[in-house]
C-alpha cells in the first residue's frame, strides 16, 4: 500500500488518542480517591490523612501533567488530519470542544495549582475545596468531549444544509445533542472505568508496600478505601455495560451484531459467544464456545426474539441507501477487531469482579494482607483497566465504521485534503518517538517516587494530630513571613 | 453589532489573553539559561509553576472557540499549517514535561537535558506563533476550494519569519519584567539587566517589523484608512512602549508589567484591525479569503456559544484572579515546588 492519507490519519488518530488516554482516566479515577482521603481527613482531622493525601497529590501532578501535554495534541488534531470532517461537525462538535476548554479545563488547571503547591499557602479547608474542584473538573472534560463523541455515534439535534463544498451539519436543537441517545450511557460508563482504573492504582502501589513492609500503616489504609471503591465500580461497569450494549442493538445494530459475531438470523434465538474467531468470508464464528439464545436474552430478556444481524439490511443507518454496486458488507465494522476487543473488555471487567469481591471477603475477615500471592497479583492488576479502557474505546470507535460520523459521513471522506501522506507518516514517526521516550521517562520517574514513598509520621499518640490541624491554619502566615529562601535539597515534590 | 463580529472579537480577547499570561512564561523559558546555578533556575521554573497550565488553558480554549464559531478557518490553517503545527505540539509536549521531569533527579546531565528542552520548546513555541502571525498578515495560497495549496517552505518567507524573531523579544522582554516581580537579591540584579537587553533587541525588531510592514505588506496598513480611530491605539501603543523603560528605571516592575501586557494587548489588537473582516488571507486571490462570514458556523451555534462564554467567563476569571493572588509574592523554594 502507497501512502493512503486516510489510513495514515486513522493511525495518527488512534496513536495520539490512544496515548492521552492511557492518563485522564487514571487522574479521574485517583481524583475521586483523594477527594475521599482528604474528606476523611477533613472529618477525622487524623495526620494520617492528610500524609496520605499529601502523597497521592504528588503521584496525581505526574500524572496530569502528561495528561495535559498529550491533550492539547488532541486539541488540534481534528483541524490538522479532519480537515473534512472539522468543516462538515464544526457547527455542533465545536461547541462542545469550546465548552470543555471553558468549563472543565480552566477549573482543573487553576485549582492543581493549589491542590499542588498550596499545602503551606492556604487553610486546610480551602485546599479540600480544591482538591474537590480538581476532581470535579476532570469529570467535567469527560462530559464535554464524551458528549460530543457520543454525537457522532448517534447524532441528534441538528439538520443537514447545503451541497457540495458546503454540506454540513448545523444545530437545532442544542439540548437534544448535548443528551443524544448514547451521550448519558456512555458517560456513566466511562467514568466509572476511570474510576475502577483508580481504585487498581491505588491497590497496586499500597500491595507493593504491603509486600515490601514498608509504610505498612498507610499501605493498609490506601488499600482498605481503594477496595470497596473498585469493587462496586467493578460490578457498576458489568450493569452499565449491559445497558449499553442494550442502547447499541438499538442505534448502531451493525455495531451490536460485530461486537457478538452475529451475521445471520439463527431460529430460536441469537447465542452469545464467550470465544471464538468470526470470519467475514464464511460468515459465521469459528471455533465458537456459545450459550444459545444468550444474547437475544440479553439485548431483549427473551430467548427467542431476533437481535439484527449482519445480512440484515436494517443494520443501515436510518434512511440510508446503498449506491449501486456496493453491498451490505460495505457497511460492515471489521468484525473480527470488534468482537476480540469487545470480549477483552468484557473478559478482564468480569476478572476484576471476580478478584476484587472475593477480595473485599477477605478484607473483612482480616486476612486480606497476609495473601502475598493475592498482593502481588493486585500490583500487577493495574495493568487490566488499562487495557479494558483502551480495548473499550477501540471497540466502540471501530464498531463505528465505516462511518465517522454516523449515517452522514465516511471515515475515507473527512480527512484534510491538504495534508499529504507523507507528512502525516513524518508526524507519526515523529509522535511514536516522543511518546515511547516520554513513557519511558515517566515510568521512571513515577517508580522512584513510588520508591521514595510517603512522609513518615513520627509515632505518636492520635492527639497530637489535632494540634497539627491547628497549626496548619497559621502555616500560611509563617511562610510568607521568612522572606530568606529555604532550600530543601534534592528529591522534593 | 452581529454575531460573527462579536466572535471575532472574542477570538481577539482570547488570543490576548494568551499572549499576556502565557507570553510571561514562555518568556521565562527563554531566559531560562541566562540563570548561573541551579538553585536560580529552580526559582526561575517555580515563579512559573502554579501558573503555566492555567495560561495554556486560553490556547486551548482559543482552539476550540475558533473551531466552534469559524470552523472552516480552523480546518483551513490546522491542515495548511500542518508541520508547522506539529513542531508547535512537540514544542508545547517537551515544555509541559520538562518542568515536572527536571527536579525530579539530582544527575546534573537529567537537570542540563531538561534545562535545554525547556529553554528550546519555550523559544520554538513563540517563534512559530510569531510566524503565523506574519504568515496571516501577508497571506497564505488558498484555493477556491477553501484548502490550502503551498508547501512547507512557503510559510517560512522572510516577514514570518521576522514577525517570529519579534515576537520571541517581545516575550522574553516580558517574562524578564515579571521575573523582576517576582525574585529578590543577586538574582533580581542579573534580571534587570535582562529586562534592559530584552528591550532594546525587542525595540529593534519593533522597527524593523513595522517597517517592513508599512513598505511591503499592504495589507498591514489597508484597514486602517478606513478606521481612522485605529491610529490611536497605534499611538497607544508606542507610548506604553517608551513608558517601559521609564517604570524600569523609576524602579517599579509592577507598573513596568502591566504596561508591557497592555503594549502586548495593543499589538494582538492591530493585528485584528488589520485582518478584519478575515480571519485567512488568500494570496491568490482575494475572493477565496476566509473571512467572519463565509467560514462562521451557524447564527444558532454563535447565539448558543455566547451564552456559554457568558457563563463561563466570568468563572474563568475568578479562578484567574484566585489563583493568581494565592500565588502572590517572591518565589520561595519549598517542599511542593519543582
Ligand atoms: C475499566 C474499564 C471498562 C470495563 C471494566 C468495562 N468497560 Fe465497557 N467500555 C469502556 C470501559 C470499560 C470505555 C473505555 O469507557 C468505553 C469505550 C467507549 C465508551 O462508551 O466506553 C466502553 C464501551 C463499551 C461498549 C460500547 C458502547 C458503544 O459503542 O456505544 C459496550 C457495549 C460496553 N462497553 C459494555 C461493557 C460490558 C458489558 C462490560 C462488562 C463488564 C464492560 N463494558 C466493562
Ligand atoms: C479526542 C478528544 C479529546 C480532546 C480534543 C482532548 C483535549 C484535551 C486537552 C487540550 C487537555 C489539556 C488541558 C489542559 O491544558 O489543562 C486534556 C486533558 C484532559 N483530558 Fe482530554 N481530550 C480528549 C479526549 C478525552 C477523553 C475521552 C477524556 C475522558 C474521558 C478526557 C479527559 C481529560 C482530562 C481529565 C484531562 C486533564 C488532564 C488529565 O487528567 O490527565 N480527554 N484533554
Ligand atoms: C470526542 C472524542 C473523540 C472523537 C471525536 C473521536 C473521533 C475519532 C476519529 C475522527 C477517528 C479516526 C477515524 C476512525 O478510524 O474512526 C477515531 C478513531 C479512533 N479513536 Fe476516537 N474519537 C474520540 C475519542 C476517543 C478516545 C477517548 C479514544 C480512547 C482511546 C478513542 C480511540 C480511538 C481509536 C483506538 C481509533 C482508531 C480506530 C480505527 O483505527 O478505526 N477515541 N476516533
Amino acid at each position: 500500500m502507497d501512502l493512503d492519507p486516510v489510513f495514515l490519519a486513522r493511525a495518527q488518530f488512534a496513536l495520539t488518542i490512544a496515548f492521552h488516554y492511557i492518563f485522564p482516566p487514571l487522574s479521574i479515577g485517583l481524583g475521586m480517591l483523594m477527594v475521599i482521603m482528604e474528606g476523611m481527613y477533613m472529618v477525622t482531622k487524623d495526620v494520617r490523612y492528610e500524609v496520605m493525601a499529601k502523597f497521592w497529590t504528588k503521584i496525581f501532578a505526574l500524572i496530569f501533567a502528561m495528561g495535559v501535554a498529550s491533550g492539547i495534541v488532541m486539541e488540534f488534531q481534528f483541524g490538522t488530519n479532519w480537515a473534512t470532517y472539522s468543516r462538515f461537525v464544526g457547527d455542533i462538535f465545536g461547541s462542545a470542544l469550546a465548552a470543555e476548554a471553558i468549563f472543565a479545563f480552566f477549573l482543573e488547571s487553576g485549582f492543581l495549582a493549589v491542590l499542588v503547591f498550596g499545602w503551606d499557602r492556604v487553610s486546610p479547608r480551602m485546599h479540600f475545596f480544591a482538591t474537590v474542584m480538581v476532581a470535579l473538573g476532570s469529570i467535567f472534560s469527560a462530559v464535554w468531549i464524551v458528549v460530543a463523541n457520543s454525537w457522532q455515534q448517534t447524532p441528534a439535534g441538528y439538520h443537514i444544509v447545503g451541497v457540495g463544498l458546503d454540506r454540513r451539519a448545523e444545530l437545532t436543537d442544542f439540548w437534544a445533542m448535548v443528551f443524544n441517545p448514547s451521550a448519558v450511557e456512555r458517560l456513566t460508563h466511562v467514568i466509572i472505568g476511570a474510576f475502577i482504573l483508580g481504585g487498581f492504582f491505588v491497590m497496586s502501589v499500597s500491595a507493593y508496600y504491603l509486600l515490601k513492609g514498608r509504610h505498612e500503616d498507610f499501605a493498609r489504609r490506601s488499600f482498605g478505601i481503594a477496595l470497596p471503591f473498585a469493587a462496586v465500580f467493578s460490578i457498576a461497569a458489568l450493569l452499565s455495560g449491559h445497558s449499553q450494549a442494550v442502547n447499541v442493538a438499538k442505534t448502531q445494530p451493525a455495531k451490536l451484531a460485530a461486537f457478538e459475531g452475529h451475521f445471520t438470523k439463527i431460529d430460536g434465538g441469537a447465542p452469545l459467544y464467550i470465544l471464538g474467531i468470526p470470519s467475514e468470508e464464511q460468515r459465521r464464528v469459528r471455533g465458537g464456545v456459545a450459550i444459545p439464545g444468550m444474547l437475544s436474552f440479553l439485548v431483549h430478556g427473551d430467548w427467542s426474539e431476533p437481535v439484527t444481524p449482519l445480512d440484515d439490511p436494517a443494520i443501515l443507518p436510518e434512511g440510508h441507501v446503498m449506491a449501486a454496486g456496493e453491498t451490505l458488507s460495505d457497511y460492515w465494522p471489521p468484525v473480527n477487531a470488534c468482537f476480540q476487543l469487545y470480549h477483552l473488555m468484557v473478559g478482564l471487567g468480569m476478572l476484576f469482579i471476580l478478584l476484587t469481591v472475593p477480595a473485599l471477603v477477605l478484607r473483612w475477615r482480616g486476612t486480606l494482607f497476609e495473601k502475598r500471592t493475592l498482593l502481588w497479583v493486585f500490583v500487577f492488576a493495574v495493568i487490566g483497566p488499562i487495557i479494558a479502557n483502551q480495548a473499550g474505546w477501540a471497540a466502540a470507535e471501530i464498531g463505528r465504521q465505516p462511518w465517522i460520523v454516523y449515517g452522514m459521513l465516511k471515515t475515507a471522506d473527512a480527512a484534510s485534503k491538504a495534508v499529504s501522506g507523507a507528512e502525516v507518516l513524518t508526524s507519526i514517526i515523529l509522535f511514536s518517538l516522543i511518546y515511547l521516550s516520554l513513557l519511558v521517562v515517566w515510568i521512571y520517574v513515577m517508580d522512584s517516587k513510588i520508591r521514595v514513598g510517603p512522609e513518615e509520621l513520627e509515632a505518636g499518640p492520635p492527639s497530637a494530630a489535632r494540634e497539627r490541624w491547628l497549626n496548619a491554619a497559621t502555616r500560611r502566615a509563617d511562610a510568607s513571613t521568612g522572606d530568606s529562601v529555604t532550600e530543601v535539597p534534592g528529591e522534593d515534590r | 453589532m452581529d454575531l460573527n463580529l462579536l466572535w471575532f472579537i472574542l477570538i481577539g480577547v482570547l488570543l490576548t489573553g494568551y499572549a499576556i499570561l502565557d507570553g510571561f512564561d514562555l518568556g521565562v523559558g527563554i531566559l531560562h539559561p541566562g540563570a548561573r546555578n541551579d538553585h536560580d533556575r529552580r526559582i526561575l521554573m517555580n515563579s512559573i509553576g502554579p501558573l503555566w497550565d492555567g495560561n495554556e488553558v486560553w490556547l486551548v480554549t482559543f482552539g476550540g472557540a475558533l473551531f466552534a464559531a469559524f470552523p472552516h478557518a480552523y480546518a483551513t490553517a490546522f491542515s495548511g499549517y500542518y508541520l508547522p503545527f506539529m513542531l508547535l505540539l512537540v514544542a508545547l509536549i517537551f515544555r509541559a514535561v520538562s518542568m515536572e521531569f527536571r527536579s525530579k533527579r539530582e544527575s546534573p546531565t537529567w537537570r542540563r537535558f531538561f534545562d535545554v528542552s525547556f529553554c528550546g520548546s519555550s523559544a520554538l513555541a513563540t517563534w512559530l506563533f510569531g510566524v503565523a502571525v506574519g504568515n496571516s498578515m501577508i497571506g497564505i495560497p488558498v484555493g477556491a476550494d477553501r484548502e490550502y495549496v503551498g508547501g512547507f517552505f512557503n510559510l517560512l518567507g522572510p516577514f514570518p519569519v521576522l514577525v517570529g524573531l519579534f515576537a520571541v523579544s517581545m516575550f522574553a522582554m516580558h517574562g524578564a519584567i515579571y521575573l523582576s516581580l517576582k525574585t529578590d537579591g543577586a538574582l533580581q540584579k542579573r534580571v534587570h539587566r535582562w529586562m534592559w537587553r530584552t528591550f532594546f533587541v525587542f525595540v529593534a525588531f519593533f522597527v524593523g517589523v513595522t517597517v517592513y510592514a508599512v513598505a511591503a505588506v499592504p495589507s498591514a496598513t489597508q484597514n486602517f484608512r478606513q478606521f481612522p480611530w485605529a491610529w490611536a491605539v497605534v499611538v497607544l501603543n508606542v507610548l506604553a512602549v517608551a513608558n517601559i523603560p521609564r517604570a524600569i528605571h523609576h524602579g517599579r516592575p509592577l507598573y513596568a508589567f502591566v504596561t508591557s501586557c497592555c503594549s502586548i494587548a495593543a499589538f494582538v489588537f492591530l493585528f485584528m484591525v488589520a485582518l478584519y473582516p478575515n480571519l485567512i488571507v488568500s494570496s491568490l486571490n482575494p475572493e477565496w479569503s476566509l473571512d467572519i462570514y463565509n467560514a462562521a458556523s451557524s447564527p444558532k451555534t454563535l447565539g448558543i456559544m455566547a451564552i456559554i462564554a457568558l457563563i463561563g467567563m466570568p468563572f474563568v476569571l475568578t479562578y484567574t484572579a484566585i489563583i493568581y493572588w494565592v500565588f502572590r509574592g517572591k518565589v520561595e523554594l519549598g517542599k511542593f515546588s519543582y
